[in-house]
C-alpha cells in the first residue's frame, strides 16, 4: 500500500494546477472550459444553505426515525420486567426476632421483623454508625427515612448486598456470640468484614461506604408487602 | 425510460394486490383492531374458553392493555389465580395429556391468525358440525377431521353438514342466535388477529409520521440535487 | 517534491494525511473520481445496494441480540422480538423486509447491466465479482430463512440440502455432513446461524470491495455505453463528459435512497408481509419435521430457479439433471462477457434481435418466478389424448417452454448479437 501515493502522483501534477486556475483565474477562461461542470456562476451562499438544510433534516430524520427501535431494542425487555416485576410477600408467619429472604430483581431482600428490645437498641449506637440518620438519600426512600429505617417500626425490608463490594453479608441476629460482646445483633460481610446493625446502618470502621439500600416497599395489607414499588406509584 | 419507472412502480405494488397465499373463504372476518370493545369481549371468551387448552405463549396478559383495559381490570378479570400480569397466557394443560386425549396436542394460538388468516379462523370457529365417524363426535367445513371437538356447541347449537347442497343446517338451536353467535366468534377472531400482532395498529399510526418526515427530506434532496446539478453542461 | 507541498494538507487532516491516505483516497474514489453525467434511473440500483447490505448488517447486529440459535428456541425468540423487545418488530421487518428489497435491487442493478452492456470490456472482472456477490447473496438468504425456525424454513431448508444429495456419488454423504444430523435439526441451525451472521458477511462485505475497487479503476459504463476515457480534455486529463462523483452523484443518489426509503418504509409500516410473499405464512406455524405443509414454496427472489428445477425432467431416474440446471441457470451470468459478440454495448444503438431476447429472457424469468410459487398442478392437465403432452401438468409444460427460453438466450447470444444490425454509437454521451 505505501507505494500507492506514488504511482497516483504523476497523474495529479497537472489536474491541480488546473484546480489553482480555475479558482484564481477569471471566467473568460472557464466559458471555455470544454468540461461537462461548471462551478464559476455558482450562488456559494444559496448552495450552502440548502445543503446544511438537507443535511439537518437528514440527521434529525435519521436520529428521529432510526435511532430509536436501535437504542430501546437494548433496555429491558417486557420479559425482563416480567421477572423484574414487583413482588408480593406474605408475611403473616414472619416471627419477631426473626428473617426471611425473598428474591427481587435477582436480589435477595431481607425482611426482618426486631423485637422491641432490638428496635430499642437502634437508637443507642448511633454514635458508632457512619450514617446514623440516613443522610445518604440513595439508600433508602424517603418514607424510610426515620429512626428505625422503614415503615413500620418493628418490620425491616433490606437489599441484602453490602454496598462495598456486592458480597451478600451473613445474618448475626443474636446479640454477642462469635461477634464479641458488644454485639448487639446485625450482619456481617465475610468479604471484608462490614458490619451493619438490624436497620442494614454500617457501623465505622467498615469498608462498606454507606448504609445498606432499603428498596422501595410498601403495605398492600397489614400482613402482605408488596416490594419493588412505592405507594404513589403502584 | 419515464414509462419505464411507471412500469416498475406498478410492479411493485402489483403483489399486493395479488394477495396469493390465503386461502379463499366465503365470508371475511369482521376485523376492526380499533373497536377496542370487540377486542375486550373477544379477550374474555379467549380465556374463558380458548385457554383451557391453547396456549397463547407469546401473549402477555399485561400488553391487553393496549386495548384499553386497566392493569387492574386484566388482574381481576382475566389472569388465572396467582399468576402474574406480566407473565405470558400459559396454560394448564400437560402438553402430552392433552395428545393422549385429542390425538394431537392443541396448538399455541398466538400467531395462529398470522398462520392462517382470519377468515379461516372465523370460518373454522363457524364451520363445526355433526358427524359420529369422527373420535370427537364433531367436523370441520375448513378443517376437515379436526381434532378438536366443538366448545362452543351450546351456544351455537347443533350443525349438520347437507351432503347435497354443502351447507351447514342448524339442527338443534344453541343459547345464541346465528347472528349473536357470528358476533361473538366475531370478537373472538378479531382479538386473535389483534393478538397475533399487537403492536400492528401501533405500526401504522408510527408510519404515517415516518412517511411524512421521509416526504419533506424528499422534496429538499431533490432541491439539492436541482441546485448542483445547474453546473453541469 | 513540489506537487507534495501542493497536496499538503493542515491541521487534523493534515495528520492523519501523514499516517492514512486519507484525503488521497476521497479524491480518487469521490471528488476526483469522474462518472458519465448521464447516468438515469438505473443507475440508482448500485447504491441502493449498498444501503440495504448496510441496512441488513444493521439490523442483523441487533436481531443476533435477541434471537436465539437453537431448535428449541429460536421460534419463540424471534415472537419475543416482535413482542417483547421494544423496537424489537421494525428491526425485524426491516431485515425480513431488506433481504426481499435486496434481491429487487440487485436484479434491477443486474438488469441495468444487460441493457447497457456493463459486463462487456473492460469490465469483465466487475461483472464476475457481482455475480459472486449475488451468489453469497443468495447463500445469504438461503442460510438465515432457516433462522425463524417455521415450517417453510424447515422444509425449505430439507428440499435445498436434499438436492445435494442428487450430485452423483458423494451427494448423500455431502448432504448429511452439510446438515450434521440425519435430519434438519439443532446443529444445522446453529451452522446456518454461523454462516449467515459471520461467514457470508465478511465474503460479501470483502466482495463489494473488490466490485467497486474494479469499478473506480475502469470507470463507469453509462446509458450510451459509450467510453467517455476515450474524450479526455487535453489540459487536465479529465473525461469531457465525466462529472466528479461528489457532489454531483452523491446528491443525485441521496435523492434515490430517500425515494427508496420510502417504498421501504411503506412496506415495513403498511404491508410487512407483501401478501405472503416477503413473509410467508406458513412460517408461523414452528418447524415440525413430521408433518409437510401441504405446498412449499421458496421465496420469491429463489422460484424463478426452483421453477427450472422442477421443469427438468428426472433422467435415469436421478434429479441431478434439474439440480446441475438450476445452479447452470445461474452460473449463465457469469458468462457474458463472451457470449456478447455485438459491436454495440448499450440497448440504445443495438438492433430489434437482441431487444427482442432480452424481452423474451425477461418475460420467461417473471414467468418461471411466478410457476415457482404455485404448485405445479395449478392449471390443470392437458387432456390425455393429446400427443407427447397428453396428461402433463400444463404449468410444468410452460415451465419447460420458458426454461428452454431461459437458456436460449444465453446460449445463442453469440449468434444473435453478432447477426444482430446496429445503429451508428455517437461519440460523446447524449445528455
Amino acid at each position: 500500500m505505501s507505494d500507492k501515493p506514488n504511482d497516483k502522483k504523476p497523474p495529479r501534477k497537472p489536474r491541480a494546477a488546473v484546480n489553482k486556475a480555475d479558482s484564481e483565474i477569471s471566467k473568460p477562461v472557464q466559458s471555455e472550459s470544454p468540461l461537462s461542470f461548471d462551478t464559476s456562476a455558482v450562488d456559494v451562499e444559496k448552495r450552502k444553505f440548502i445543503t446544511i438544510a438537507t443535511a439537518c433534516v437528514g440527521a434529525a430524520g435519521a436520529l428521529g426515525i432510526m435511532a430509536p427501535p436501535f437504542v430501546g431494542s437494548m433496555a429491558p425487555s417486557e420479559r425482563a420486567k416480567a421477572a423484574g416485576a414487583p413482588v408480593e410477600v406474605d408475611i403473616s408467619k414472619l416471627e419477631a426476632g426473626s428473617m426471611m429472604t425473598v428474591e427481587w430483581r435477582g436480589k435477595p431482600v431481607w425482611i426482618i421483623k426486631r423485637t422491641p428490645e432490638q428496635t430499642a437498641e437502634l437508637a443507642k449506637h448511633n454514635d458508632s454508625l457512619s450514617d446514623p440518620n440516613c443522610d445518604v438519600t440513595s439508600q433508602q426512600p424517603a418514607y424510610c427515612k426515620n429512626a428505625s429505617r422503614s415503615i413500620k417500626q418493628d418490620i425491616a425490608v433490606i437489599i441484602g448486598i453490602c454496598t462495598h463490594l456486592g458480597c451478600s453479608p451473613s445474618a448475626k441476629m443474636q446479640k454477642g456470640g462469635d461477634m464479641g460482646d458488644a454485639w448487639t445483633g446485625g450482619f456481617f460481610c465475610p468479604c471484608h468484614g462490614s458490619k451493619f446493625d438490624l436497620a442494614g446502618r454500617v457501623f465505622k470502621g467498615s469498608p462498606a461506604p454507606t448504609n445498606l439500600v432499603v428498596p422501595p416497599h410498601q403495605y398492600l395489607t397489614d400482613t402482605t408487602l408488596l416490594i419493588g414499588v412505592d405507594k404513589a406509584e403502584a | 425510460m419515464k414509462n419505464m419507472k411507471k412500469l416498475l412502480i406498478a410492479l411493485a405494488f402489483l403483489p399486493v394486490a395479488a394477495l396469493a397465499n390465503e386461502a379463499k373463504m366465503d365470508v371475511s372476518a369482521p376485523v376492526n383492531l380499533s373497536d377496542h370493545d370487540s377486542l375486550q369481549r373477544g379477550a374474555k371468551t379467549f380465556v374463558n374458553y380458548c385457554l383451557s387448552c391453547h396456549s397463547a405463549n407469546y401473549m402477555r396478559y399485561n400488553r391487553l392493555q393496549d386495548i384499553g383495559l386497566t392493569e387492574k381490570q386484566i388482574k381481576e378479570n382475566l389472569v388465572f389465580a396467582g399468576d402474574k400480569v406480566g407473565e405470558t397466557m400459559q396454560v394448564g394443560m400437560n402438553p402430552k395429556d392433552a395428545k393422549a386425549w385429542f390425538g394431537a396436542a392443541p396448538p399455541d394460538l398466538s400467531v395462529e391468525v398470522r398462520a392462517r388468516g382470519a377468515d379461516w379462523v372465523y370460518a373454522y370457529l363457524r364451520g363445526f358440525y355433526k358427524d359420529d365417524t369422527r373420535p370427537s363426535g364433531w367436523n370441520n367445513t375448513v378443517f376437515d377431521k379436526v381434532a378438536m371437538p366443538h366448545v362452543l356447541y351450546e351456544l351455537q347449537g347443533i350443525q349438520v353438514l347437507n351432503h347435497e347442497t354443502h351447507q351447514l343446517e342448524l339442527v338443534k338451536a344453541g343459547r345464541m342466535n346465528p347472528q349473536e353467535y357470528d358476533a361473538f366468534v366475531g370478537d373472538l377472531t378479531n382479538y386473535m388477529t389483534y393478538m397475533a400482532e399487537p403492536k400492528q395498529q401501533n405500526r401504522k399510526h408510527t408510519g404515517i409520521w415516518v412517511l411524512l418526515i421521509l416526504g419533506v427530506l424528499l422534496v429538499m434532496a431533490k432541491k439539492l440535487k436541482k441546485e448542483y446539478w445547474k453546473d453541469i453542461k | 517534491m513540489a506537487e507534495k507541498q501542493m497536496n499538503e494538507t493542515k491541521g487534523l487532516m493534515g495528520w492523519i494525511d501523514a499516517r492514512f491516505p486519507l484525503t488521497s483516497t476521497i479524491k480518487q474514489h469521490m471528488t476526483e473520481y469522474y462518472a458519465p453525467k448521464n447516468f438515469n434511473f438505473w443507475y440508482y440500483f448500485g447504491i441502493l445496494a449498498t444501503v440495504v447490505f448496510a441496512l441488513q448488517i444493521l439490523t442483523g447486529i441487533f436481531l443476533t441480540m435477541h434471537y436465539k440459535p437453537s431448535a428449541a428456541d429460536a421460534f419463540a425468540s424471534v415472537e419475543y422480538i416482535m413482542r417483547d423487545v421494544w423496537g424489537g418488530n421494525y428491526i425485524r421487518y426491516m431485515h425480513s423486509t431488506g433481504a426481499s428489497m435486496f434481491f429487487i435491487v440487485v436484479y434491477l442493478h443486474m438488469f441495468r447491466g444487460l441493457i447497457y452492456g456493463s459486463y462487456r470490456n473492460p469490465r469483465e472482472l466487475i461483472w464476475l465479482f457481482g455475480v459472486a456477490i449475488f451468489l453469497c447473496l443468495m447463500g445469504e438468504a438461503f442460510f438465515g430463512y432457516l433462522l425463524p425456525w417455521g415450517q417453510m424454513s424447515y422444509w425449505g431448508a430439507q428440499v435445498i440440502v436434499n438436492l445435494f444429495s442428487a450430485i452423483p456419488f458423494i451427494g448423500p454423504d455431502f448432504s448429511e455432513w452439510l446438515r450434521g444430523d440425519y435430519l434438519i435439526s439443532d446443529a444445522t441451525l446453529n451452522r446456518f446461524f454461523a454462516f449467515h451472521v459471520i461467514a457470508l458477511p465478511f465474503v460479501l462485505a470483502g466482495l463489494v470491495a473488490v466490485h467497486l475497487i474494479a469499478l473506480h479503476e475502469v470507470g463507469s459504463n453509462n446509458p450510451d455505453g459509450v467510453e467517455i476515457k476515450k474524450k479526455k480534455d487535453p489540459k487536465t486529463g479529465i473525461p469531457l463528459d465525466g462529472i466528479p462523483f461528489h457532489p454531483y452523484y452523491t446528491v443525485k443518489d441521496t435523492v434515490g435512497v430517500v425515494a427508496f426509503f420510502i417504498v421501504f418504509a411503506a412496506i415495513i409500516f403498511y404491508a410487512p408481509d407483501m401478501g405472503g410473499y416477503f413473509l410467508e405464512a406458513n412460517n408461523f406455524v414452528p418447524a415440525n419435521p413430521l408433518v409437510t405443509p401441504a405446498h412449499i414454496a421458496p421465496v420469491w427472489y429463489f422460484t424463478p430457479y426452483y421453477s427450472i428445477l422442477r421443469a427438468v425432467p428426472p433422467i435415469l431416474n436421478s434429479q441431478f439433471p434439474g439440480v446441475a440446471m438450476m445452479g447452470l441457470s445461474v452460473m449463465a451470468f457469469a458468462f457474458l462477457p463472451w457470449l456478447d459478440k455485438s459491436p454495440v454495448a448499450s440497448i440504445r444503438y443495438r438492433g430489434g434481435l437482441y431487444k427482442k431476447w432480452l424481452a423474451a429472457f425477461v418475460v420467461s424469468f417473471v414467468v418461471l418466478g411466478y410457476l415457482g410459487t404455485v404448485p405445479s398442478n395449478i392449471w390443470g392437465q392437458f387432456s390425455a389424448g393429446m400427443p407427447i403432452i397428453g396428461g402433463a401438468d400444463r404449468a410444468t409444460v410452460v415451465a419447460r417452454i420458458f426454461t428452454v427460453v431461459y437458456f436460449a438466450f444465453f446460449i445463442l447470444m453469440p449468434w444473435y448479437t453478432a447477426k444482430d444490425k446496429t445503429k451508428p454509437v455517437p461519440e460523446r454521451v447524449t445528455y
